[in-house]
């Protein structure tokens, strides 16, 4: 156990698991950097450096940089696939995922259940999602629900470095594709990660903290928000039950359910934009299965309904934050059932 | 042309099984028994059979909407191929692809695509895989004129390029996409495409089988030997609409009959071989009788086939949940 960045984190799941298994390839734009210049051979490591020091390890017939062109190089992981290696593909930022989402939503999420059953496609598509980078509206979005849409994709979404690489390797290992969120403004978040490889299920839901109030679920980086907000909270008196529940698809109802049950009161923070993301989700689930435990509505904290804004004060406006949470939860609260005469 | 007497009879067999399959289908489709969309793949077959000869069971392929004819090339048995298309649970996806998504991984057959343009970046990582595994595995993208124009397609020519990978990029120009001329369609010209991302290309009259064979091998050979992508531009013509229940009123009156009369790909493959005495006509003949015979077993195996049951339906969304 060491203080690892989850950058760090990240990095090593991927080096161990290329280690272990010769089959697992590394492939994306500037995954290495500098390959066919006259300067450094592994220049980046990525835009933001999460892959550095793989190319120098695993060599270039491993470790591919492309062209910039994601169609090609997406659906030619999904085949490599499909015929016997086990690619990381990295699409830089999520937001350019439009130009290859035919690979990944009509070919490598189908083959399976179009084939009969027969074909396995075990594919991981890194990504970087998420606002707070200053980066404007092509490079923050959260899109991770519109995967979760997809049958045949597991979506994830690790909250910590120690998250990060227990479910990056458990997704390397999966047989089904996997596309895997990293939060770009949480790369340099330090925490104890062990330095062995070591696996996180999928579908099982982390509770960092339990409280008899309110139940907040959030995801990704959202969940050390919504434990900012908790501890506040806890200091006035009201305890809370937060669940990260690690992956949006497999999703672990179950544990939302109970612990909605338990507390009588739900909060759901998402980054993803509010119409018909995990937050509206799980509202109809715990509508439809936990009605009667309610004490109160449910209260949804998401960012407006627009592009992410570029200005900084906008941007920091846009996404949701502690005070929003932390006003969600008294209103949670505070409910009171009118009386009717 | 190193074909021996029983690759002539093989070519035969393989070319006039998969007419017979279309034609068979073209009729069953009509009569209402058939769900969905069909492509019928009819006067193409000398592209599918002169390619996938050089190919074993290692090399891959992806198809196009049209993908009963590469299939049965690549060896996939014409049984489950119907049942599939009948949408039985013992078709050779479980019913769950049907003619679109017709495939046969174990036979290295990685799917028709009902995506236009869907297959040239998937032969990429099978060729990727071949390269990395060093199996020397080629992987052939077919694709039609109409897919030619896909981005996919024309990344798929310059990431091959780039990583010198043992692909062979079929374009199999029937001169339609959909109901567009390609006349209209295509800008500048298939070859000169490749040429323009250094991979090597050819013109070669799609009805000639033994045209198709000869460039085929070379070009496979060559990135067998890790030379690298080449491309064929293959000129035929489909004998159905687009897809079937399509009027083709698109089409020049007395054109589809020309084409059956003067450049079907059957009858200059039999003239061929009967004039230069390397076959007999009642050899030839003899197969079309067990070839129709096996389309007519098909057909009445996949309509008494059981159909997938509703828990069917969600199996196979994931491999483990």
């Amino acid at each position: 156990m060491s203080k690892k960045s989850y950058r760090q984190a990240i990095n090593e799941a991927i080096a161990s698991e290329m280690r272990r298994d010769p089959r697992v390839i590394l492939m994306g734009e500037d995954v290495a950097g500098g390959a066919g210049t006259p300067g450094d051979q592994d220049a980046w490591g990525g835009v933001l450096g999460v892959t550095k020091g793989l190319v120098t390890e695993f060599g270039r017939e491993r470790v591919l940089d492309t062209p910039l062109s994601e169609s090609a190089y997406v659906g030619a992981a999904a085949g490599a696939a499909a015929t016997g290696l086990r690619p990381i593909a990295e699409l830089m930022f999520v937001d350019f995922m439009g130009v290859c989402f035919d690979q990944i939503f009509n070919q490598a999420a189908k083959f399976r259940y179009m084939f009969g059953g027969k074909a396995e496609t075990p594919l991981v598509i890194r990504t970087m999602y998420g606002a707070g980078f200053r980066a404007a509206s092509q490079h923050s979005q959260c899109l991770y629900p519109i995967f979760t849409h997809i049958p045949g994709l597991k979506v994830v979404l690790p909250s910590s470095a120690y998250d990060a690489k227990g479910l990056l390797i458990q997704a390397i290992r999966d047989n089904d594709p996997v596309i895997f969120f990293e939060n770009k403004v949480q790369y340099d978040d330090i925490e104890d990660v062990p330095d062995e490889p070591y696996t996180i299920p999928f579908g099982e839901a982390n509770l960092t903290r339990e409280g008899d109030d309110v139940t907040i679920v959030a995801f990704g980086r959202m969940v050390k928000i919504a434990n900012e907000a908790a501890d506040r909270l806890e200091k006035q008196g009201i305890s809370c039950t937060v669940v990260d529940p690690r992956t949006t698809s497999p999703l672990d109802t179950d544990t939302i359910l109970e612990c909605v049950e338990q507390t009588g009161r739900l909060v759901i923070v998402d980054e993803a934009s509010p119409r018909c993301n995990m937050a509206t989700d799980i509202s109809a689930l715990v509508a439809q299965e936990a009605f009667g435990a309610l004490k109160a509505p449910i209260k949804m904290v998401s960012p407006p309904h627009t592009p992410v804004p570029f200005a900084p004060n906008l941007e920091d406006i846009y996404i949701p934050n502690a005070d929003r949470i932390e006003k969600a939860v008294k209103a949670a609260m505070n409910y009171r059932v009118r009386e009717t005469v | 042309m190193q074909l021996s007497r029983g690759d002539l009879l093989s070519a035969y067999r393989t070319m006039r099984t998969i007419r017979a399959f279309e034609e068979r289908l073209h009729l069953e489709f009509a009569s209402g028994e058939i769900p969905g969309f069909v492509h019928l793949y009819a006067g193409e077959e000398a592209s599918a059979v002169g390619i996938c000869m050089h190919l074993t069971e290692v090399d891959k392929l992806a198809s196009t909407h049209r993908g009963h004819g590469h299939c049965i090339a690549k060896g996939v048995d014409v049984l489950p191929m119907m049942s599939e298309i009948y949408g039985r649970k013992d078709g050779v996806c479980g019913g769950k692809g049907g003619s679109m998504h017709i495939a046969e991984i174990s036979k290295g057959m990685l799917g028709a695509n009902g995506i236009v343009g869907g297959g040239p970046p998937l032969i990429c990582g099978a060729a990727l895989t071949a390269k990395i595994l060093g199996n020397r595995g080629v992987a052939v993208a077919f694709y039609g004129d109409g897919g030619s124009n896909q981005g996919t397609t024309l990344e798929s020519l310059n990431l091959a390029k780039i990583w010198n990978l043992p692909i062979l990029f079929v374009c199999e120009d029937n001169g339609y996409a959909e109901a567009t001329a390609a006349s209209y369609a295509v800008g500048g010209s298939q070859v000169k495409r490749a040429e323009g991302f250094g991979i090597p290309g050819v013109v070669v009259d799609g009805n000639d089988f033994f045209a198709i064979y000869d460039a085929a091998r070379e070009a496979i050979e060559h990135a067998r030997n890790g030379g690298g992508p080449s491309l064929l531009h293959l000129k035929l013509g489909r004998y159905y609409g687009h897809f079937e229940g399509d009027a083709t009123t698109y089409r020049a009156p007395g054109e589809v009959d020309r084409l059956r009369a003067e450049h079907d790909c059957l009858k200059r493959f039999r003239n061929r071989v009967t004039e230069a005495s390397l076959l007999e006509a009642h050899e030839l003949d003899a197969i079309d009788g067990e070839v129709e015979k096996l389309i007519d077993d098909a057909v009445v195996h996949a309509k008494a086939a059981p159909l997938p049951t509703e828990a069917d339906l969600l199996a196979d969304v994931y491999v483990s949940y």
